[in-house]
């Protein structure tokens, strides 16, 4: 645990933050029936939603069969599930590492745009390397420039006050256009075409898929697996090093961070920066793991926002955005089952994703209608735009 | 400068100062060596339509000379502002900088041709009207100190409403119902981050997604298998007598649809009511030091209600405009991020109604530059200037051009004692 670290001496500053870092997050109810109660609570919603566009009570429970069939119901679902779950669990930890220190990180769309295209051009660029060396540095491009899209709105903020959410929403709109415009120029675009496509990186780059061997449509690829060790790794950031105890420190209380000798100015770059780097990596994940390995406009669909879902719904624990990730992997995988059979459109799916976070957000609504006794914390992760 | 006032200048002030300065310096170099650099021809900018009953009105001037002209007249304004500066006046210089760079811009783009300079306007009016309702709808709720981010959420569900509503009844009824439903999704909004305490950045995100799910999903379940109800009559344009007959202006501003007069109708009432009634300097209070305002007896969550809920009938209003005022039918997220302009806007508007004007008709003139560009083939990539109201709003809010402050409460939520 963080207050084990023998570089924090005990003193009053350091035990009033360790607090407010280490109080909340034992209430098990709170972790556990809350989320649950709020995904069943938002399932019956979104099916009086289906209801009430004139579909009859059989098919919406077609449509939710289909939903799970879809998702967990054969290996071929699982692997579907598992190949949507990896981008949407390297957002989710771009976004919750981000409330940790108290910052908000909507920049997730332009975060997974720019590292993703960041990942293509070194898959393409290097003809002939191994493997082994192609797909780490393909990786690594994702990173850094994932981290340099989101250390800039960190930049900012720390050195003019400049408000993380209004320039990472601002940077999110300059990425989309940037992307349109890299994917038509000659050094991306794919010669002979005049739409925004770019031409293919080099299988060396390519994440491994897990169940070829098996069936060939199986798509789950080695995403998730750099997914999982993004979540160990940021566990690690987070709670048991030195800095990411400074980032918990700067998230609940800045005055006091800053009084007991911490750089809060270093602390937000950093914090974003590595927020970035995770949503870099599912930009990378979502180009290196495709199976034509090219880059289109809004290969980020949408990812970016969905995160901030896993974020609230894995109370911003990497080991709860894995299995919100999962979750919502699941969710997408079952909605085009949904939508296959049952002729229920995928868009319910987020229809019901908004509805979870609203009732994640506010539990005080779970407990009026539940009658269960939850806590009454709601998470205030901004203070506004008048810092 | 002839003041000891002026004299006494932070030092943020002169690095201010010099910032703007240099600023106009590079606005000269980059006039001088890409717009007048072995440009050749004359511009021509159409002032009238050729359809009118006017004689076609025309400015034609040489492209290269203006271009060498402005370059020079802003390099002179960037050595003044560095050497003495212009003081208080400096914004205003640099905003008739702006609009000098663009006409030397315009004159480039179009040398050797013409373009209907007069139809680019028109269209920066009409484009502008989304924007400016939904920062609008922003500063209602801000100025109460309540974030919305959920802009575009309540412009998509109007837009939405409007179309389904107005195929059903008609176009009147249909505009009725987008402005409820943008009220309904604000009380939302305001259940959310007033009773409810939700961070309020969170809860515009819901809606967002939540609006852009349930559009999506009723357009695709309902709408694509009875085209009938996705098809409502539309609002015309409506010539004002007299006024639509002045030349230039009367073509910019008088001969709209509603949904124009009603943005300018509604800033100006907004505007009013903010700054010159009780229910004005109210709101004010609450957003700036709501525990003062409550202390002196105003009831700070139904101002708080009420403010925000207006504000989602005004995203309401501009949410139909994209189908009622236009071809009446919908397509899944068509708002297309303006929400977010908009929010954009009323931050570059500094949480002001007119402000907020000014910055949608800027970013609308973008938008219609951007369809301009490509038809006068101009080597400039319209996806920069796309970017170009993002990167404004980002230089903004660093505070190079001016501090931006909102309401000192804004997304705070208020817990009464």
């Amino acid at each position: 645990m963080a207050d084990e670290d023998p570089e924090i001496q005990p003193d009053p500053v350091t035990e009033a933050i360790l607090e407010e870092v280490t109080g909340a997050g034992l209430d098990w109810r709170g972790i556990i029936l809350v989320p649950v109660l709020a995904i069943f609570s938002a399932f019956v919603l979104g099916g009086l939603v289906i209801f009430l566009a004139g579909e009859g009570v059989g098919t919406i429970l077609t449509a939710f069969g289909a939903l799970v069939t879809g998702s967990v119901g054969s290996l071929g679902a699982i692997s579907e599930t598992l190949t949507f779950a990896a981008p949407l669990i390297l957002a989710g930890l771009a976004v919750g590492i981000g409330f940790r220190a108290g910052l908000f990180n909507i920049g997730g769309e332009g975060q997974i745009l720019m590292g993703g295209m960041a990942a293509l051009a070194v898959g393409f660029s290097f003809e002939g390397l191994h493997a082994e060396v192609h797909l780490p540095l393909a990786l690594l491009g994702g990173i850094v420039g994932g981290a340099i899209w989101g250390g800039i709105p960190g930049w900012l903020r720390a050195v003019t006050g400049a408000h993380e959410v209004i320039t990472t929403i601002m940077f999110n709109f300059v990425a989309a256009n940037l992307t349109v415009y890299l994917l038509k120029s000659a050094l991306f675009q794919e010669p002979g075409r005049s739409d925004p496509i770019s031409k293919p990186a080099f299988e060396s780059a390519r994440l491994p898929r897990l169940l070829e061997f098996l069936d060939e449509g199986y798509r789950v690829h080695s995403g998730i697996i750099v997914a999982l060790l993004a979540a160990a790794f940021s566990y690690w950031l987070l709670f048991k090093s030195t800095i990411g105890f400074e980032f918990r420190a700067v998230g609940a209380n800045p005055s006091a961070a800053r009084y007991a000798g911490m750089n809060t100015s270093r602390a937000y770059v950093a914090v974003m920066a590595v927020a970035g780097a995770m949503a870099g990596l599912a930009g990378a994940s979502q180009i290196l793991g495709n199976t034509f390995l090219k880059g289109t406009p809004g290969f980020s669909s949408n990812i970016g926002f969905d995160a901030i879902a896993m974020a609230l719904l894995g109370r911003s624990h990497p080991v709860g955005i894995v299995a919100a990730g999962l979750l919502f992997g699941a969710l997408r995988s079952g909605g085009q089952e949904m939508q296959a059979t049952a002729n229920v459109g995928i868009d319910i799916t987020t229809v019901i994703q908004a509805l979870i976070i609203i009732f994640i957000a506010a539990p005080a609504l779970i407990r009026a209608v539940y009658r269960v006794k939850a806590s009454d914390n709601t998470e205030q992760i901004t203070k506004g735009w008048a810092t | 400068m002839t003041t000891v006032q002026e004299v006494v200048q932070s030092p943020g002030e002169l690095r201010r100062a010099k910032a703007i300065g240099v600023a106009l310096l590079l606005l000269a170099a980059v006039v001088a060596i890409v717009f007048a650099n072995g440009t050749i021809g004359d511009s021509t900018f159409r002032l009238a339509k050729i359809t009118d009953t006017l004689p076609d009105l025309a400015l034609t001037v040489p492209a290269a000379a203006t271009s060498w002209i402005v370059s020079g007249v802003l390099a002179f304004l960037g050595a003044v502002q560095i050497s003495r500066g212009f003081g208080k006046k400096a914004n205003l210089v640099l905003g008739l900088s702006f609009l000098l760079f663009i006409f030397a811009f315009l004159a480039w783009a179009a040398a050797d041709n013409s373009f209907s300079f007069i139809g680019m306007l028109e269209t920066t009016v009409i484009r502008a009207v989304p924007i400016a309702l939904g920062g609008l709808s922003g500063v209602m709720c801000e100025r109460v100190a309540v974030i919305n981010i959920g802009i575009e959420g309540m412009l998509l569900g109007g837009a939405f409403t409007g179309a389904l509503v107005g195929s059903l009844t008609n176009k009147w009824i249909g505009l009725g119902a987008a402005i409820l439903v943008g009220g309904v999704l604000s009380s939302l909004l305001a259940v959310l981050a007033i009773r409810y305490r939700v961070d309020q950045i969170i809860a515009g995100v819901v809606i967002n997604i939540l609006v852009l799910g349930l559009t999506s999903f009723l357009s695709a379940q309902i709408l694509v298998e009875n085209p009938e109800l996705n098809g409502s009559d539309t609002f015309r344009s409506i010539r004002i007598p007299l006024l639509a007959d002045i030349p230039i202006l009367g073509n910019i501003f008088f001969n709209h649809s509603i949904f124009v007069y009603g943005t300018f109708i509604l800033v100006g009432f907004v505007t009013w009511g903010l700054f010159r009634t009780k229910w004005g300097l109210r709101s004010r209070a609450v957003g700036e030091h709501p525990k003062a305002a409550d202390t002196l007896g105003v009831n700070v969550y139904r101002l708080r209600y009420l403010n925000v809920i207006l504000g989602g009938m005004i995203a309401g209003f501009g949410g139909a405009w994209f189908t009622l005022g236009s071809v009446g039918s919908f397509d899944e997220n068509m708002t297309g991020g303006r929400g977010f302009i908009g929010l954009a806007a009323m931050i570059f508007g500094r949480w002001h109604p007119v402000g907020a004007l000014g910055a949608a008709l800027v970013f609308g003139f973008a938008d219609s530059l951007q369809g301009k560009l490509a038809i006068l083939a101009t080597p400039i990539p319209s996806e920069f200037l796309a970017m170009a109201p993002y990167i404004a709003t980002v230089i903004v809010v660093t505070g190079v051009v001016g501090k931006a402050r909102p309401p000192a409460a804004d997304g705070q939520p208020y817990v009464k004692e």
